[in-house]
């Protein structure tokens, strides 16, 4: 069948044609970048932290009325505090370790500074954040050591502003950006300016920030416990007894002193799978009002093609039996309204192909979104096109029943 | 055209509808969709960029001084976006505003002897300000009020809490004069608010957060950062300057800011003095050797500030264009719906135009069946708009999904847009139907 007389009868129908192919166009642009969007949250849902998460539980808490003052008393108040609190919660039968830890990967509570290799901050700068902990801190989050050592319990200091330490533990990525020979290990380097020996590298974990950044795993451990009025404790607790550690902690801590605040919901005993969960909660949420979108675009649109051709198989009515008298199958007649929906639909998808990097040009200086790949374009002009088929299908099989006989009326 | 008419048309357009009730309900649904796709965002938009001061908001200025200079600064070459302690002091010391204030968030605990039957310290959200806080942002009081520029001066403990604080402590009776203990300091109740929370917290650094709950303490300024009372909220600092944390002392003598300012500048002479008031401020601290740069200040309201913080999450506005996206696609969808339907019509079309009806009065007949799936669009679109607004807390952080509320305004512009929208998509598909010329479709049919 030659597509001739297809563009001849099409030509009768500028506009309607018009529309179906600007809607296919549209849906597409639309389809393509929410595709992309969902893609990339789900990838960031669903990604490691690099602690061993199953077990791990967060507590945050806050000393009511602390002492402000930075002189010793007060700073030696407040560590033996904190010292209290980490011994009763060891000392908990479902506890397997325990960590004075400043934050958490994904709690969005983090500070940060940039590691140089010298100490004027010239050149080469790393920016990441600071995890300020115990010597236990890296076994109690399960994060992997790839190279050098802990740290040992006579390197940790404390204080109320948080000092240069003299060495450090870094994550993977930030040693092999500042070392990308790989020889990080016993390197010195320097954050904000002050020396710092790395004797430690961990493999991967995950900044507490939140939002989407280029630094995500640039993650240093600081062997310093912050004496502050407000003091964070990691808890691994033994295989299955997370829920009872968590009660036991709260009963603990609160029996050693209750002079203390758990302010919900950002403070608070919490295990990490609800950090997870509240954390990524509003890619999940832009995830499926994406997906919410997506589905009632192509229902749309699907409807629309099934309304327009049965419009058409409708005037086409005597013309079709015509056809049919003259020796067209049924099968001819069908074949004539699917291949009438491909022409519609491929120029529908090329223009939509052209939207879809136009749409996602446009997002892309207006709000932070990467660079849409040609994949989901394509995989995006592949369902328009079976979407179109799968529409024309209903109309074109009511055309191909038309009876020759009609051409005789 | 008359009331006769129109009813006529109505039945016209009610009886189309119900031969063909499988397109009808399509193209019902279509709009639907569209438009509560459309208005479930923009509630949610519409209320995380709403203006928490409206009546006021173009007279508040928050200052931005370039203390860091060239190099430091934000994008848009933006000075830091709140004060370092320094200069916030030098400030209020000078008061050239009609009011002014500095601010810090604060987050003290009332003590067991006021905290009720279970004695356990009562956590607050707070903030320490200057005494002209309250009248420059028009904090409605229930009892008493704020207090004097003495009491700041005198760095006396005087305090202003929350309707809900004075409900827990005191059972909601007037507590002004009374004493509770904060942080072990007694302070006095000057006054009890009412109800009063903006949001965003547009007083709070960086044009604060969405929050669920209204603050609940305010504390004097210079009496709070006297007592050490530390700063519970953000603090920035200069790219390689290490960051004091919780050393409160260290923060006051740093060059970190993290302290919000406003100022009431009551016309443009005020705003234009007070610009060239902090550029000569800057000025004398180039003069004096503090800064090495010329000035690069900025002074912007409100409403101009908080667009600056990019606090409306970016999540948000992409939602909002997709689904307006969405909705031309459904307007696209109807516009072909709609021509199809009506050129279908064309016999009926034909033998009206030959019995004597004009052009105007298919216009009107079919303008009218447009209107009628637009309303029944927009019916079933605030039924979907309803329950997609009251679903948002599913997708959305708690204190966002707060700011999306369903209000008359929202339920009338969304029928509003349904109508509107439909009416459009009608035009051309009417325009056609009314050249359908009557001789021709006579003899064809």
């Amino acid at each position: 069948m030659t597509v001739h007389p297809i563009l001849a009868a099409l030509r009768r129908h500028k506009v309607a044609v018009l529309l179906i192919v600007l809607q296919i166009a549209l849906t597409l642009a639309i389809v393509a970048n929410a595709i992309f969007i969902i893609s990339q949250r789900i990838e960031r849902i669903g990604r490691p932290t690099g602690a061993d998460e199953n077990g791990l539980i967060w507590i945050l808490q806050q000393w009511p009325a602390a002492p402000a003052g930075d002189d010793a008393a007060a700073i030696e108040q407040l560590d033996a505090l904190q010292r209290t609190d980490l011994a009763t919660l060891r000392s908990l039968p479902d506890v397997q370790d325990v960590a004075a830890s400043t934050s958490i990967p994904l709690l969005s509570d983090y500070t940060t500074g940039a590691i140089t290799l010298n100490a004027n901050q010239e050149g080469l700068s790393v920016h990441a954040a600071y995890y300020y902990g115990d010597q236990h801190l890296r076994p109690t989050l399960g994060l992997r050591l790839i190279a050098g050592r802990d740290f040992d319990a006579s390197e940790i200091r404390h204080g109320r502003a948080h000092a240069d330490s003299p060495v450090i533990i870094v994550s993977k990525p930030v040693a092999d950006q500042l070392f990308p020979n790989g020889n990080a290990l016993g390197q010195t380097v320097y954050q904000d300016g002050k020396p710092s020996s790395i004797v430690g590298i961990v493999e991967r974990l995950q900044t507490p920030k939140r939002a989407e950044s280029t630094w995500a795993f640039n993650s240093v451990l600081e062997p310093f416990r912050g004496d502050d009025s407000w003091s964070g404790y990691v808890v691994r607790a033994r295989p299955g007894r997370e829920q009872a550690t968590m009660r036991e902690a709260r009963q603990a801590l609160f029996a050693v002193n209750p002079m203390r605040i758990m302010r919900e919901p950002w403070a608070g005993i919490h295990s990490f799978s609800e950090i997870r969960t509240r954390a990524y909660r509003s890619d999940r949420g832009m995830a499926l009002l994406m997906s919410v979108i997506c589905v009632i675009l192509l229902c749309v649109t699907a409807a629309g093609i099934v309304g327009l051709t049965s419009f058409w198989v409708g005037q086409r009515y005597r013309q079709i039996g015509v056809r049919r008298a003259l020796g067209a199958r049924r099968i001819d007649i069908r074949r004539y309204f699917q291949i009438e929906n491909l022409l519609i639909a491929g120029v529908g998808v090329v223009a939509g192909a052209l939207f879809s990097f136009g749409l996602n040009e446009w997002l892309m200086t207006h709000y932070e979104m990467a660079r849409l790949p040609a994949i989901y374009v394509a995989i995006g002009v592949l369902a328009m096109l079976a979407l179109g088929q799968a529409a024309v299908l209903v109309p074109a099989r009511r055309a191909s029943d038309v009876p020759p006989v009609v051409a005789t009326r | 055209m008359g009331i006769r008419m129109f009813g006529y048309y109505l039945e016209l357009a009610v009886r189309s509808l119900r031969r063909s009730p499988g397109l009808t309900a399509l193209m019902m649904l279509s709009i639907a969709f569209g438009v509560a796709a459309s208005m479930t965002t923009y509630s949610v938009f519409r209320g995380l960029s709403g203006d928490p001061i409206p009546w006021k908001s173009s007279r508040l200025f928050v200052p931005q001084l370039d203390i860091w200079g060239p190099g430091f600064r934000g994008p848009g070459d933006a000075p830091p976006d709140a004060l370092d302690y320094t200069d916030a002091m030098a400030l209020m010391r000078q008061h050239r505003a009609t009011r002014q204030s500095a601010i810090y968030p604060i987050e003290p605990s009332v003590m067991s002897s006021n905290a009720g039957h279970n004695r356990r310290p009562l956590p607050l959200d707070g903030y320490a300000v200057a005494s002209e806080f309250f009248p420059m942002l028009d904090v409605p009081f229930h009892y008493g009020n704020g207090w004097s520029a003495t009491d700041d001066v005198n760095q006396l403990p005087v305090a202003v809490i929350s309707d809900k604080l004075n409900q827990q402590i005191f059972g909601g009776v007037n507590s002004v004069g009374k004493t509770m203990d904060i942080d072990h300091h007694t302070y006095r109740i000057v006054g009890v608010m009412s109800d009063w929370n903006p949001t965003p917290r547009f007083f709070d650094v960086r044009g604060g957060y969405y929050s669920v709950d209204g603050p609940e303490v305010f504390l004097p300024f210079r009496h709070s950062v006297a007592i050490n009372m530390i700063n519970a909220g953000w603090d920035g600092c200069r790219k390689g300057a290490s960051d004091p944390q919780g050393d409160f002392v260290r923060l006051q003598n740093s060059d970190c800011v993290w302290i919000a300012y406003m100022a009431e500048l009551d016309d443009v002479a005020a705003v234009q003095r007070y610009r060239r008031y902090i550029d000569d401020y800057a000025s004398d601290q180039q003069k004096s050797g503090r800064f090495r740069w010329t000035p690069h200040n900025r002074l912007g309201d409100v409403p101009a500030f908080l667009d600056d913080e990019h606090l409306v999450p970016s999540d948000t506005k992409v939602s909002l264009l997709v689904a307006q996206g969405l909705l031309v696609v459904c307007l696209v969808n109807t516009v072909g719906l709609l021509l199809a339907k009506f050129l279908r019509r064309s016999g009926e079309i034909a033998v009206r135009r030959a019995l004597g009806a004009s052009r105007t009065a298919i216009y009107a007949q079919f303008l009218t069946e447009a209107g009628v799936i637009g309303v029944g669009g927009g019916l079933l679109g605030l039924l979907f708009t309803v329950m997609g607004v009251l679903s948002v807390d599913q997708v959305l952080p708690a204190a966002y999904a707060g700011m999306a509320r369903i209000d008359p305004n929202l339920l009338l512009l969304t029928l509003g847009l349904a109508v509107a929208a439909t009416l459009v998509a009608g035009a051309y598909p009417t325009h056609r139907a009314s050249r359908v010329p009557p001789a021709w479709q006579l003899k064809a049919s």
